[in-house]
This record gives C-alpha cells, sequence and structure tokens, in this order.
C-alpha cells in the first residue's frame, strides 16, 4: 500500500500552507462544485467505514459531491466523480483521505477537514447526529495525489505549458537509452530519458526561475536557461540537489576569463574540473576522501558531465568538430570533487580565493588529468616540498615555463607532513614556489640534444615554473597512501584561461 | 512512447553562403592572419613573397592570442579591407 500516512483529523486553514510555489506551474485549476465536496478513495479504510456519513450528507440540505481517487463505483449509490487521473485532487492540494471541504457559491475554498472526527464532522456540517454508529475517532490516509510514485508525474502534467522546451517524441519501436544515442546528445555513456517529469523534479532543486538565462554557452554563444541546464542535468545523472552546484559551474566556464571556447578548439587535451568547497559538499554527498577522482560517487561523476553536456548539446562544442583534442583525457566525461576541509589544517581554496568562510563554491580550472606524485619517505615538509617541486617541474613537460598553472592536490598523509611541523597554506606555497624557480640553461631549445625548449635569447635567466598564482593547491583523498596529484594546465592568464571561482546560490 | 523534453538549443542555424571564389589573386587585397603561435610568422612570410610576385597587395594581422577567437572587431576588420583572407594556424 503506498502513501499510507495517518493523518490526525484536524481543522485546517483554508488554503493549506506549503503550496503557493506551486502556483508558479499551475494551469487551468478545475474549479469545485459549490457546498461540501468530499474526496476519498476505496483502498482507504476510513473512507470505507465513513459512507453510511456521506450517505446522510447527500440526503441533507447542503449538496455534497465526493471525488474518487481509484475506484470511480466508490463508494456506490454516492454518483463519485472520478478523479483517478488524479488531477483535482493534485489542483487542491489534497494530502489525506477522506477530506471534506466546504466551497462557496463562487468555486473558492472556505474550509476543510481531514480524516474522521465524529465531533469536527457533525461541527463542520452541523448535524448533530451525523455518523452516531461510527467510532469517535480514525486518523486518514494518504492521497495518491501526494503519492511519491505519481507527484512528479502529476507536477509534470499540470505544468506541462510551464517549460518551454520542445517536446521530443520517440517511436513506438524505439529504445529510449538508443534513441538518444541516435540523436547525438551523448558523450558516449548512458542518459537518462529526460522527461518532463524528471527535468520538472531537477528544477525544484534551484530556486531560480525555469527561464532565467545562466550562461551564454560557446563555441555557438547560445543562452542558456535554468531549464535547459535541468534537462541536461537530468541526462547526466544528477539529483536536483545538484543542480545550484551545475549551475554555478556553467557559470564558472562560461566567462572570458575561463575560456571554453579555447579549451574546446585547443588540440591540447585539457578540460574544465571543478572544486567544490563549504557545507553543500557534504549536503549532496560528495566525495573528497577515498578514490576522490575516481568512480563510485554520484555527485562527482555527474556535475562535470552535465555542464559537459550543456556545452556538447547546447553550445554545439563535440569532439571533432569544434573539440579538436588529440588525445582528449578521462576528464573531460566531467570530474568535479569536494576539498577534504575538515581534515585539512589549512584555510580552503575557496577561502584562498576571497570566498567567505561557511559560504558554498566552486572553482573551475583548465586541466589535463590527474597524474600522480610519489613520495613514500619523505617525513619532513622541506623533503616532502623538495620532492614536489621536482614532480611539478615536469608538469606538462620539463620544458614548459611561466605561461601555465597546475591544480595540485595534496593526500591527507602528505598533509600530516604539514600539520605536524606547523606549516600554513602561505608558508607551504611560499616554500614551493621557491624550489619552481627553473635555471633556464637548463631548458633552453637544443640542450641535451631536445630540440623543444625556451629561445636561446631566453639563456641566463631564473623563470618560474607557474604563472605568478597559477598553482592552485587543495585537499583530499583517502585517509591511507602518500601519494598526491597534479593536473597540469594550458595556456594561461589572459591568454589562455584562468580558474574562476563562483559562489553556489540556492 | 516516451516524450523527453530536447536538450540541444534547437536553432536553426543561419546558412551564410561563402563569398565567390576569385579566379586569381594577382591585383586583389590579400590579408594574412597570423593566429600567433609559434612560427606562424615564418610560414605567413613565405606566403607574403609569393603573392607579391603574383600582384597582390598583401595585409598583415594577428590574433592577440591563438587560445581565443579572433575579436569580432578584427574580423570586421579584414572584411572590409582585403578581398581574400588566408590563416595561418602554426607551429
Amino acid at each position: 500500500m503506498v502513501g499510507l500516512s495517518p493523518t490526525e483529523a484536524i481543522q485546517l486553514p483554508n488554503k493549506h500552507e506549503g503550496a503557493a510555489n506551486r502556483d508558479t506551474y499551475t494551469v487551468s485549476k478545475p474549479v469545485l462544485p459549490s457546498g461540501l465536496v468530499a474526496f476519498v478513495k476505496q483502498d482507504c479504510p476510513t473512507c470505507e467505514l465513513i459512507e453510511p456519513a456521506l450517505e446522510t450528507l447527500m440526503r441533507g440540505d447542503e449538496a455534497l459531491t465526493v471525488y474518487t481517487q481509484d475506484d470511480p463505483r466508490f463508494p456506490e449509490g454516492l454518483s463519485p466523480i472520478d478523479d483517478t487521473d488524479l488531477t483535482v485532487s493534485w489542483h487542491h492540494d489534497i494530502e489525506t483521505v477522506p477530506t471534506l471541504m466546504r466551497v462557496s457559491s463562487d468555486g473558492t475554498e472556505e474550509e476543510r477537514i481531514v480524516g474522521w472526527s465524529r465531533d469536527a464532522w457533525q461541527a463542520f456540517c452541523g448535524i448533530p447526529e451525523l455518523g452516531m454508529t461510527l467510532p469517535e475517532h480514525r486518523p486518514g490516509c494518504g492521497s495518491l495525489s501526494v503519492d511519491p510514485n505519481r507527484v512528479d508525474d502529476l507536477t509534470a502534467r499540470s505544468s506541462a505549458t510551464g517549460l518551454a522546451t520542445r517536446r521530443v517524441k520517440f517511436a513506438e519501436l524505439e529504445d529510449d537509452f538508443e534513441a538518444m544515442y541516435d540523436r547525438g546528445w551523448s558523450d558516449g555513456l548512458p542518459l537518462v530519458p529526460p522527461t518532463e517529469a524528471r527535468v520538472v523534479r531537477m528544477l525544484a532543486g534551484t530556486s531560480r526561475a525555469p527561464t532565467d538565462v545562466v550562461a551564454v554557452a560557446p563555441p555557438d554563444l547560445i543562452d542558456v536557461t535554468v531549464e535547459k541546464v535541468a534537462v541536461n542535468a537530468v541526462m547526466a545523472g544528477c539529483k536536483p540537489e545538484y543542480l545550484p552546484v551545475v549551475i554555478a559551474a556553467l557559470e564558472a566556464v562560461c566567462t572570458d576569463e575561463f575560456n571554453m571556447h579555447g579549451l574546446l578548439a585547443t588540440t591540447m587535451g585539457v578540460g574544465p574540473v571543478f572544486i567544490v568547497n563549504g557545507p553543500i559538499a557534504k549536503r549532496i554527498g560528495m566525495n573528497s576522501g577515498m578514490n576522490v577522482f575516481g568512480q563510485g560517487n554520484r555527485a562527482n561523476s555527474t556535475i562535470g558531465r552535465a555542464v559537459q553536456l550543456i556545452i556538447r548539446n547546447v553550445g554545439g562544442g563535440r569532439p571533432g568538430e569544434v573539440d579538436r583534442a588529440a588525445q582528449g583525457g578521462p576528464h573531460k566525461l566531467g570530474l568535479a570533487f569536494a576539498e577534504d576541509e575538515a581534515g585539512s589544517p589549512w584555510i580552503s581554496l575557496a577561502q584562498e580565493r576571497g570566498i567567505a568562510v561557511g559560504a558554498d563554491a566552486i572553482t573551475a580550472v583548465c586541466v589535463e588529468s590527474p597524474r600522480i606524485i610519489v613520495d613514500q619517505m619523505s617525513r619532513t615538509p622541506e623533503s616532502l616540498t623538495n620532492l614536489l617541486a621536482e614532480a611539478l617541474l615536469a608538469t606538462l613537460s620539463p620544458r614548459m615555463v611561466v605561461g601555465i598553472d597546475a591544480l595540485l592536490v595534496l593526500s591527507p598523509e602528505h598533509m600530516a607532513r604539514y600539520r605536524d611541523a606547523g606549516w600554513d597554506r602561505s608558508r607551504f606555497r611560499q616554500e614551493l614556489e621557491n624550489r619552481l624557480m627553473i635555471n633556464s640553461d637548463d631548458i633552453v631549445r637544443g640542450h641535451n640534444g631536445i630540440d623543444e625548449g625556451v629561445p636561446v635569447d631566453f639563456a641566463g635567466l631564473q623563470l618560474p615554473k607557474f604563472r605568478p598564482g597559477g598553482l592552485l593547491i587543495a585537499h583530499a583523498g583517502g585517509p591511507a597512501g602518500l601519494f598526491s596529484s597534479v593536473f597540469g594546465g594550458w595556456v594561461s592568464g589572459s591568454k589562455g584561461s584562468v580558474p574562476v571561482t563562483r559562489e553556489i546560490i540556492p | 512512447m516516451t516524450t523527453v523534453l530536447d536538450p540541444t538549443n534547437e536553432a536553426t542555424p543561419t546558412r551564410i553562403e561563402p563569398s565567390m571564389r576569385p579566379e586569381s589573386l594577382s591585383g586583389l587585397t590579400v590579408g594574412l592572419l597570423d593566429i600567433s603561435k609559434p612560427r606562424g610568422d615564418v610560414f605567413l612570410d613565405q606566403i607574403e613573397s609569393k603573392l607579391t610576385e603574383l600582384g597582390s597587395t598583401v595585409k598583415r594581422y594577428a590574433k592577440p592570442t591563438f587560445a581565443k577567437p579572433a575579436p569580432v572587431d578584427l574580423r570586421h576588420q579584414i572584411a572590409i579591407e582585403c578581398d581574400a583572407v588566408i590563416e595561418a594556424l602554426a607551429d
């Protein structure tokens, strides 16, 4: 039995609370007949019990209309109106059966009671002898119109004209999943069919209106509405509570600084990777621990995927077309992760980038897939920092300097070296950057028989590996394992891509 | 039958006919657009001398960075100043 939630027989206000936001979607709310109106279902023992009371009311002075939610013949002899499609129940916010209402001549609901209470029904109807043979009190049952298995379809059906997106019908003989592949919507993995019910449920994850324009998506420079974000987020496998994160992520990448068009068009295998900070990460179940960049966590796997699907389907950025990556990378399916803030002795990445403590934020970086940095022997912060610097100097290529960024993610066991020694984030950054200076003689073109390198005019200089401020540092990973990771960047700064941090607004 | 919401931009692209191809570049003004990749200038210098031999007038342009689309003003300038354009994708 579904939706059975016994409810006390209580007097409710005329228009029950919590329904206000539905009005945004409501279309053609059915008008109720004047007089007494009852909502019942045959599957509810209380509704069956009160049949004699309803019969009494039917013979009374006040008109009675009965709507039935399951069996159109129930209650027999009372000429029930068939509401098995639940339209009337949904529009009038019926949560419990039986519900008895009084409706004025202009169709306005004046008052309602739910469940069975002999005293309350007698008072409500002004009939002192009503239901005298019945028990004094019985709770009602859950209305089918709030059954969790039906409410999304109902909401979608009733709000259908509120969504602007074009409907696409698949043929009877088409397999839904194959149909979406055939239309070119997929990134290679199966998609969740974006039905109206799922999109409406997704939209409940944000306070923003479906018509709000979130961003202009490259490369075709198309306005992306909240509704279009929701459609693609459904396909990606997101839950509604991820939607504000997807919206903030899309806002971040569709900026001039981030330069999503450039990321697509480059032959380098870079893509957007997202780091989430703030309480929302835990609330929506993001992973900041074991296997943080790997498979197995829905939020980590689908938030970035939703952004990539929007770029593909709305912006028109597809591999082999505007996306010219020679080799690409697995992270281009979409990779997001949360920083492990609770386990870090440092301020978070977002706080270092100007976000207030306790606020939710997402940072987009343009990078390759992660590569591992192994150091299982260092026991002092100096030794580990020396090793990290050696590894970082090889990011992308030992000969690439100055104009690139990178994201370094320290694992908890590596972080322990710095916690134990009392190094804070700024001390670590300074110590590391001091070690990331390169003697240009070692990387000029032709040195060591390698043609790649900086022009010979640059000989005799000390050059920084990364653009000043271009090394981002975060903390994530499982509790055991002396491995950190680096994500190498792309052309950085105003000539390429700059990391962008955006606050996540519910 | 399943009905879903269209995840695409639903746009019908505007079709723009390409300009007529010139029979010859002799006497025409040809723009050379350097996208600012290394050694693009080496390639374009060669093209410029060949075009000059053919009797073309050559104008040189450059994108601020190869990593971003050419600014709209630059594209417009080339369109009004030149009869043809050659873009150098180098490395």
